[in-house]
């Protein structure tokens, strides 16, 4: 394995579960703090079992995604020094907040987890609801830094120099809301269902039957919503890819060549020496459509950009690919969701609903790993579209697939210990929460 | 608006130094404590830094922010020449954060888990401050070679050398020193503050061990680290200032003072920072060759200096009050517990 690749795996290995990491840790607080809206406002018992419950959850990867986090921000410098040399100044502003942002979501923790019958108790549930809000803050303003790299904004590259630096405009790129907007939606979706398939799970196994049956309904309201708005970000987004990265929708659709009633393609195994895709479902007029609103206009393809400056197309296909089929199941299930919730209450204790609700835990996580893999490797060559090569910008450190392998160790223990963990509250959730 | 972004470097330094070295400490006491009296510590500790835990780590992310967005190129440069303690001391903030957390948000208590989540803690809480203190030694050790072209010179000797290692181990002993005095005050017990205090003393008598080291290797190093502090006049005040406040310390302590002692334990630390780094500011990486880095010099262009200003400015207005009356609750609850 070279230093390069090397250097580019542990970064997405990294990123790859930090994303899991962090998109718990700003949704979870939220479900927290409705349950404890209940609690206070039901004075039911359960709902304050139910809002513990979760906060310990919530405090396990919270410490989780401040140290992936912490470690984060030293793995730019650490693997991309160049890249940070020129980019910090530029794309740092959204960082810094964040910084400010992320300290007073520690801040409010603290005072949530220990702060239980010893504060006024509205006080302590508004610093629930802070952790949650700081919580998406964070998110938001993270994405928006990634989001620079794909939509650069904010100075002016002359003969390879930095100049007339605006932070400001380059935190507020054309991409941002788009990214962000996706990002946060899918943070919901995915962990309303992972949370939600959990409980059903317990449901399913009839263990304390009342106390997941609410934590499931609370989560489920959350990711269904979320998965149901989802489409219309994607939407969005993938029209501003079209305009400002075209060769990553092109890899996205695999699509090759520039022609007229583009076509959408479903499934498929690109053949990129033949440049064709064989055994895809191919909805004619339909890209043309989803781009530009006509089913006429040709959509770019991989054609108009020269071979060196083109991103892994299989890769990027199949991911974006996955990320739609799970979307479009997540939606799915969520209208069925509401619709039971609406006119067959019975269901939403049958085996085959719950089933289904299962099935569903780890599917939001996938998507929104297939989705980062999207953008990430549907970006490359570059590290900042078209202006630095990710090739300039990595460490001259030799030897880094040693960190390579030892990072893998450490997320894979990380990872194993939190599942541990989790596994062990939910275990204990008869003895910890039974006795009103 | 530059000086502002240095006094928050500064202070984010200087306060993850403190609180979050008191943190590091508190993990240092508990490895040095017999096994008999190591879970009463702990339950002491946890009482102490409990609900702050999160919140005293942040500073370093601060730093880290402030030193990629305000001054990138000193920040690309430790990222390559200390690429391997940086990273060392990466996986000891990664051990340690989520040792504690674990062990208190285990469900289920039993000894085989809680041991384990207490040995990742001890050697972690050792460990980082340890490599932390070789990083803060190696910027100012004229070691940092960019001429060089072999992996050796280039990506070792930066950090392992002596100089770099002693205040490595002088850091650790300082941790120690502040987490002891930091818990005297939250001890129940007659026996435990007699405990701490002790350790206090230990803790102590080693920092002082190493200071001297340091200084040694200094010269060995040639680095010219006396010159530097007993050089200038302020660098010279804040010295005998540091040790002044330790005998005073020393005296509060034997009087049974626990509230006092934090504060001149803080402004100790404070003053050895203040001592060394002033006289060799603006320049933060002293590098062979001569060509040094500096704050004042080698910095963002100024409209990221003045957004990243007036960010930390606001921020600090949301985050000092909120922080304060975290640190103030805490403190006045578990009293009255």
């Amino acid at each position: 394995m070279n230093d390069f690749i090397a250097a580019r795996s542990q970064m997405a290995l990294s990123l790859g579960f930090h994303i899991i990491y962090s998109c718990i840790g700003m949704v979870m607080p939220v479900f927290m703090a409705i349950s404890n809206y209940k609690y206070i406002r039901t004075n039911n018992p359960l709902y304050k079992h139910i809002t513990q419950a979760w906060s310990k959850g919530v405090a396990i990867f919270f410490a989780t995604g401040a140290v992936s986090g912490t470690m984060l921000s030293f793995e730019l410098g650490l693997l991309w020094p160049k890249f940070m040399e020129h980019a910090g100044p530029i794309f740092g502003m959204p960082f810094s907040l964040e910084g400010v942002a992320f300290f007073i979501e520690a801040i409010a923790l603290g005072f949530f987890l220990y702060g239980w019958d010893k504060f006024n108790k509205w006080f302590h549930w508004f610093t629930g609801i802070v952790v949650g809000v700081s919580g998406v803050v964070s998110g938001i303003l993270v994405v928006s830094a990634n989001s620079w790299m794909n939509s650069p904004a904010g100075f002016d590259y002359v003969k390879g120099q930095y100049t007339n630096i605006d932070p400001i405009k380059a935190m507020f790129n054309a991409a941002w809301f788009s990214e962000a907007l996706h990002m946060t939606i899918a943070a919901f979706a995915a962990t309303g269902f992972a949370v939600a398939g959990i409980h059903a799970l317990m449901i399913f196994r009839k263990k304390n039957v009342t106390f997941h049956t609410k934590s499931f309904k609370i989560a489920i309201a959350f990711g269904a919503v979320a998965a149901i708005l989802q489409p219309l970000s994607g939407d969005l987004s993938a029209k501003g890819a079209a305009q400002r990265q075209p060769a990553k929708l092109a890899a996205m659709e695999a699509h090759f060549h520039t022609e007229p009633y583009s076509k959408l393609l479903i499934g498929g195994i690109p053949d990129t020496v033949n440049k064709k895709v064989n055994y895809g479902i191919e909805l004619p007029g339909l890209l043309s459509f989803l781009v530009h609103d006509d089913f006429k206009t040709p959509v770019n393809g991989l054609d108009k950009i020269p071979q060196k400056d083109q991103p892994n197309v299989p890769v990027t296909h199949y991911a974006f690919q996955l990320m739609v089929a799970i979307g479009m199941f997540l939606l799915a299930i969520g209208l069925l969701y509401f619709f039971a919730l609406w006119k067959k209450r019975e269901w939403l204790n049958k085996s085959w609903f719950l089933k289904l609700f299962i099935a569903a835990t780890p599917l939001g996580f996938i998507a929104v790993e297939a989705g980062w893999t999207v953008t990430e490797v549907g970006r490359q060559p570059w590290i900042i579209q078209g202006v630095m090569r990710t090739s300039e910008a990595v460490t001259p450190m030799p030897g880094i697939h040693y960190s390579f392998y030892l990072f893998t160790l450490i997320y894979f223990t990380l990872s194993l210990a939190v599942v541990f963990l989790l596994s062990r509250q939910i275990k204990m959730v008869p003895e910890l929460y039974d006795h009103n | 608006m530059l000086y502002v972004v240095i006094i928050f470097l500064f202070f984010s330094i200087l306060l993850y130094f403190l609180l979050g070295g008191a943190d590091f400490g508190a993990g240092i006491i508990e490895l040095f404590t017999s096994t008999d009296n190591k879970s009463r510590t702990r339950r002491t500790m946890y009482k102490a830094i409990g609900p702050i835990w999160e919140a005293n780590h942040m500073w370093l992310i601060i730093a880290v922010v402030i030193m990629f967005v305000g001054f990138p190129v000193i920040y690309s440069d430790m990222c390559t020449y200390l690429h391997i303690p940086l990273l060392i001391m990466l996986l000891g903030i990664t051990a340690r954060g989520t040792a504690f957390s674990f062990r208190n948000y285990d469900a289920i208590k039993d000894d085989k888990m809680q041991d384990l989540y207490n040995y990742i803690f001890v050697y972690s809480s050792f460990i980082t401050p340890l490599f932390l203190g070789i990083v803060a030694g190696s910027v100012i050790s004229r070691q940092i070679d960019p001429g060089a072209t072999d992996y050796l010179s280039t990506y070792i000797f930066s950090w392992l050398n002596w100089f770099s290692v002693m205040v490595g181990f002088f850091t650790v002993a300082l941790c120690g020193f502040l987490a002891a005095i930091y818990l005297i005050g939250e001890a129940k017990e007659q026996f435990d503050v007699k405990r701490f205090t002790k350790k206090a003393v230990i803790m102590n008598a080693v920092a002082v061990g190493f200071g001297g080291l340091v200084f040694i290797a200094a010269e060995h190093e040639n680095v010219h680290l006396a010159h530097w502090i007993f050089g200038n006049p302020v660098s010279l005040i804040a010295v005998i200032a540091a040790s002044l406040s330790l005998v005073l310390l020393w005296y509060l302590l034997s009087k049974g003072n626990t509230k006092v002692i934090r504060i001149l334990a803080a402004f100790q630390v404070t003053m050895i920072l203040v001592s060394v780094s002033y006289r060799h500011f603006p320049n933060i990486i002293m590098v062979k060759g001569g060509n040094n880095l500096s704050l004042l010099k080698d910095h963002a262009p100024m409209t990221t200096i003045n957004d990243l200003g007036w960010g930390l400015l606001l921020g600090s207005l949301l985050i000092l009050p909120a922080l304060g009356y975290l640190f103030y609750s805490f403190q006045t609850k578990t009293k009255q517990e």
